[in-house]
């Protein structure tokens, strides 16, 4: 049985329904929401401020933190334990990756600024919703960036390549799964996080990163319109 | 030929092509990628024949030379204060800068200035690591006591004061509070509490609409609307021989004018 036709309907290069904003968490410095499909991320950002331990400190720049969290009832069901997991630590660390080739922060040395990324609802694809809603919070909060950093999946579901798999997709029993969350600045086409689970022959896997493109600098569309919204 | 795509005083956000060819130089706010200009911060496109800058609209107090700033007593040091300015950077008061006045050697620093005074200082050396040295000598410069202090963004601060001061002096008139801005958006206000509370509404209100055009006039009818007698005629007069203090503004003035 061939993957002819999506689980929800979709077409095979459609994303699922995204809503952005920014400016959702007043106290932060700058902040973003992100919503694709059933997966939400909020973002805050605080700082530049002062960064302790010294140790950590780097006279050259400013350091970006970034901290991912999945809510403990944001999962299907199942409750997330709190606190911080392998597999937190490491989207931690990638979304600060992602983010890093953007962000300018020369102006700020022996400083830090902060990025909490908090999951409400979970429904696949929750890595590219805290890198879009990070980048908002980023840009909210004044920091100089050279572009907003986009972010969806992409992948193959029984041999058909498709964009931003939800949940069911990726659990999906018929046949090979693949899942690839891509990062990527709109402007110069540069992929700054790149992942996958599963297997995906060398073909599909240039044909889906050659898909992936255009849903993503409509995604950045999104995100900017988000970011002009607030001053409306 | 280039050709600009966004007009003046729309607002740009990062990665957003504001300009095509090379007609035009990009300075704070934008960089050149390849033919184009693009925004590298949210703020108001500002053009200036042919060059391209963006005003911000947020972002955090970065220490600059005289800027006049209301700070926080955090640290009592060997010989001077740390001051905390609303900054990612701290400043240092040191002993020879904190008055006019002789201070004795080994005297109890903490008499002339405790942990958590506030004090309106001065900003005189800002290094490349953005340390932080800081003055209390100058006209207008000493110790607050009483009365409230309120945050904003600091980017917000050159609308609050208006061109020549003239928006906080509005302020000032009709509600008979004294106002001290900072450049780090702290901003102190001391008056009737009534008054104290109208000044603060203000102040938010402005903050809010920073960006639009016309605030000045949308103010003062907010103003009109929302004023209440000043009972107390002490904080009228003195209002009146407090207000030449503005000069500090000359900068931001400058940029804010375009705007009106």
């Amino acid at each position: 049985m061939a993957y002819n036709k999506r689980l929800d309907g979709r077409k095979f290069d459609e994303t699922r329904e995204i809503e952005a904003k920014a400016g959702v968490i007043k106290k932060a410095d700058g902040s973003g929401y992100f919503r694709i499909g059933k997966t939400s991320a909020y973002a805050a950002v605080y700082g530049p401020k002062e960064l302790f331990p010294k140790s950590m400190q780097d006279p050259k720049t400013g350091v970006l933190r970034c901290n991912y969290n999945m809510m403990p009832f944001s999962g299907a069901g199942e409750r997330v334990r709190p606190g911080p997991s392998r597999r937190s630590k490491e989207i931690s660390m990638v979304t600060k990756t992602a983010l890093l080739p953007v962000v300018d922060l020369t102006d700020y040395p022996n400083a830090v600024v902060d990025v909490f990324i908090e999951l409400p609802q979970t429904d696949a694809g929750s890595r590219c919703a805290g890198i879009c809603a990070a980048s908002i919070a980023l840009a909210d909060a004044g920091i100089r960036m050279k572009d907003v950093v986009t972010a969806v999946s992409c992948g193959i579901v029984d041999k058909q390549v498709v964009i931003d798999l939800d949940y069911a997709e990726e659990a999906y029993e018929g046949g090979d799964v693949a899942d690839i969350p891509v990062a990527m600045i709109p402007s110069t086409e540069e992929i700054t996080l790149l992942q996958m689970d599963g297997n995906i022959s060398r073909e599909n896997l240039k044909k889906a990163l050659e898909m992936v493109k255009e849903p993503l600098k409509k995604i950045a569309e999104i995100q900017r319109k988000a970011l002009k919204d607030k001053y409306k | 030929m280039g050709k600009l795509l966004v007009n003046d005083k729309d607002i740009v956000v990062p990665g957003e092509i504001i300009a095509e060819g090379m007609d035009f130089l990009p300075s704070t706010g934008t960089y050149r990628h390849k033919d184009n200009i693009l925004a590298d911060k949210v703020g108001l496109l500002s053009v200036d024949g042919k060059v391209l800058k963006t005003i911000a609209l947020s972002g955090k107090y970065l220490p600059s030379r005289n800027d006049t700033v209301i700070g926080r007593v955090i640290d009592i040091l060997m010989s001077g204060w740390r001051i905390d300015i609303n900054s990612a950077y701290t400043a240092v008061l040191p002993l020879q800068e904190a008055s006019f006045d002789y201070i004795q050697k080994g005297a109890d620093l903490s008499k002339f200035f405790a942990l958590d005074d506030y004090v309106v200082g001065k900003i005189i050396r800002v290094t490349s690591q953005n340390l932080v040295d800081f003055t209390m000598k100058g006209p207008g410069l000493r110790k607050l006591y009483g009365g409230r202090i309120i945050s904003v963004s600091p980017t917000k601060v050159p609308r609050i004061i208006g061109k020549q001061g003239s928006m906080v002096s509005m302020i000032k008139d009709t509600t008979g509070c004294k106002i001290t801005v900072g450049q780090n958006g702290l901003i102190w206000i001391e008056g009737e509490p009534e008054q104290e509370v109208i000044t603060v509404n203000t102040i938010r209100k402005i903050e809010r609409e920073a960006h639009k055009n016309g605030l000045t006039e949308e103010i003062k009818s907010y103003l009109d609307k929302n004023k209440i007698e000043i009972k107390n005629k002490e904080f009228k007069k003195e209002t009146k021989e407090e207000k030449p203090k503005e000069e500090r503004t000359k900068k931001e003035d400058d940029e804010s004018q375009g705007e009106q």
